[in-house]
């Protein structure tokens, strides 16, 4: 659409939001493996000062490959309950008929209602002083451990399987739970993927409610590790720059790489599915 | 003789529980999930917000009295928690209208067959799915008094600095916020640009409509509902800031030029200890983004 000769305007438009878009990640990465970061224009490309002492600088302050580990066991405990409960739930809204199936969809729409903040508090109490699962693994997971998004993917897949597959499974005898792990599961292996990718992005780069339950250095996650760098450390350190970069770049390197190989598993309808629900 | 005893028994069953009722303990984990994660906890919050509560020792049983509106008059009348609220209120007068336009404009750009359409997603998008604590420290950098932005701008460089400047510590952190985000609504909007017919188009422009003709009149209200979306999950976005001011303007700095209400909740609630007027902050909260909500779900059907 549009004259040929108001192409270019578009191309100039979209260029330059790009570059300012990717600019900030360009300032990380190379930043991150230089000795000192720049903080004047003509020195945005360098050729000479590279290093992996930034790294090593973070490192000695916040133990790196701990708190990443740890980013990863909560990351995979939220992961773990959603694809299993998630499946099973999603499943049963979608092709099991049984009472309070219409209560529990309503129910679906209502948690994407509720704003994390509003619960902060409560959840704060409930989990630290009630269960005592304060500076615990299972504390930090669990205000994640099902992902709704991922229950209302889940159901959509499940539903447009065609409905006398699931006929003739049960006239064989199978049982639902059969039925639901060697039949529907791998058939909607698209939407599996899908809710990895976007389940994954929550727990990784949450900050927050890890920040109010962990006190513990050794249990803290990358994202709550940097954070504490910045806010604590770096004004006692020499050169931080570097090594707020470094370990920026740490944190933001495994979720840029699953989007850059997954990129076609991201569509906007089930971004849709996850904002409207 | 049985058989027909049975079948009504299986009528009657298949009319209470359903026809699976094996669906209920499927959903069972999930609604265990909800109960003990979502319903206790809102509860609770009321609860918590409209009594004298506070943490004691485990095991202590101390009376936590009903004080009725009390905490929300003392979170009403506390400046600190007014200014937070004024906070958000500049950050989303910047926010919102930035990221509509800014949105739909390159989303608009993208739909209409350029080249290299997934790189140019790849930009938009990357800053979305990233640790906001990654970024913030990339722009702290970036915007610090002897960082890269000011020696660009030499003798325009603002002073105080951008984040330690009142005036512009809130402008910078909801020019961060449109940065981050822009990339989702940018793929909201590219999807709702594909439902908008292309004979609209056309017809427009035999009727000899230029670009933004068609612009303004075509795709704009072919695209209103998600506008409507947009709007509501900037404004949800933008009053519940707390890594932002947190990291980036060092605790809602300067002198609680930038503090937004979720991070006094956080220093009243967890910092002080005083989980009753952190409560009812958390309740106004919510009372006035659903306001504003409704107000932009309005405007917008209207306009």
């Amino acid at each position: 659409m549009g004259r040929p000769r108001f192409v270019w305007v578009r191309y100039l438009l979209l260029t330059t939001a790009a570059l300012i878009f990717a600019f900030p990640f360009y300032f990380m990465v190379v930043g991150a493996f230089q000795e000192a970061p720049t903080n004047t224009p003509d020195n945005l490309f360098p050729t000479s000062g590279w290093t992996l002492g930034n790294f090593a600088a973070i490192d000695a302050r916040v133990d790196l490959v701990r708190s990443l580990l740890n980013s990863l066991i909560f990351t995979s405990g939220v992961l773990l309950g959603t694809v299993v409960f998630g499946l099973l739930a999603g499943y049963a809204m979608a092709r099991l008929d049984f009472r309070g199936r219409g209560a529990t969809w309503v129910l679906m729409l209502l948690v994407q209602m509720v704003p994390f903040q509003l619960l902060m508090i409560p959840l704060y109490v409930q989990i630290t002083r009630g269960f005592g699962l304060g500076d615990t693994y299972l504390g930090m997971i669990a205000p994640f451990a099902i992902n709704t998004t991922a229950v209302f993917i889940f159901t959509q897949f499940f539903k447009a399987l065609p409905q006398e597959m699931f006929e003739a499974a049960r006239i064989d005898g199978a049982g639902e739970l059969r039925i639901l792990t060697s039949i529907a599961a791998p058939l909607v292996r698209p939407a599996l993927v899908t809710v990895i990718l976007v389940t994954f992005i929550g727990p990784w780069n949450e900050f927050l409610w890890p920040f109010l339950i962990t006190k513990d250095a050794s249990l803290q996650p990358m994202a709550v590790s940097l954070a504490n760098y910045i806010s604590n450390v770096a004004q006692s350190t020499a050169n931080p720059n570097g090594a707020i970069l470094a370990g920026a770049a740490a944190l933001a390197f495994p979720v840029v790489v699953l989007f850059v190989l997954f990129q076609r598993y991201f569509t906007a309808s089930d971004l849709g599915t996850a904002v409207k629900g | 003789m049985t058989a027909a005893p049975a079948a009504d028994r299986v009528r009657l069953r298949t009319r209470v529980l359903g026809a699976q009722p094996i669906g209920g303990l499927f959903a069972l984990p999930y609604l265990v999930f909800v109960g003990v994660i979502f319903a206790y906890p809102l509860g609770f919050a009321v609860y918590i917000a409209f009594h004298d509560y506070f943490f004691t020792a485990p095991g202590v049983d101390v009376a936590k009295p009903f004080v009725g509106f009390d905490n929300f008059v003392s979170v009403l009348t506390d400046p600190q928690v007014l200014r937070s609220f004024r906070n958000t209120a500049v950050f989303l007068v910047i926010n919102v209208p930035l990221t509509v336009v800014l949105a739909l404009v390159l989303a608009t750009a993208l739909d209409s067959g350029v080249r290299w359409v997934s790189a140019y997603r790849i930009a938009f998008y990357v800053p979305y799915l990233t640790a906001s604590v990654s970024l913030v420290g990339v722009w702290m950098l970036l915007f610090s008094s002897g960082g890269l932005v000011n020696s660009v701008l030499g003798p325009l460089a603002p002073s105080p600095s951008w984040l330690i400047n009142s005036a512009l510590a809130m402008p910078t952190i909801a020019l961060y916020v449109t940065w981050k985000q822009l990339g989702f609504y940018i793929l909201l909007y590219l999807a709702a640009l594909q439902n908008v017919p292309r004979e609209r188009h056309e017809s427009a422009m035999t009727d000899g409509a230029n670009a933004w003709e068609r612009f303004v009149h075509v795709t704009v209200p072919g695209v209103r509902s998600v506008t409507t979306l947009v709007l509501i999950l900037a404004i949800i976005t933008g009053a519940n800031l707390f890594t932002e001011p947190y990291l980036l303007t060092n605790g809602g700095g300067p002198d609680g030029a930038s503090a937004t209400p979720v991070l006094l909740i956080y220093q009243q609630g967890i910092q002080q200890q005083n989980p009753d007027t952190a409560a009812a902050i958390g309740m106004l909260l919510v009372i006035v983004v659903g306001l504003l909500s409704l107000v932009a779900n309005r405007v917008n059907r209207e306009a």
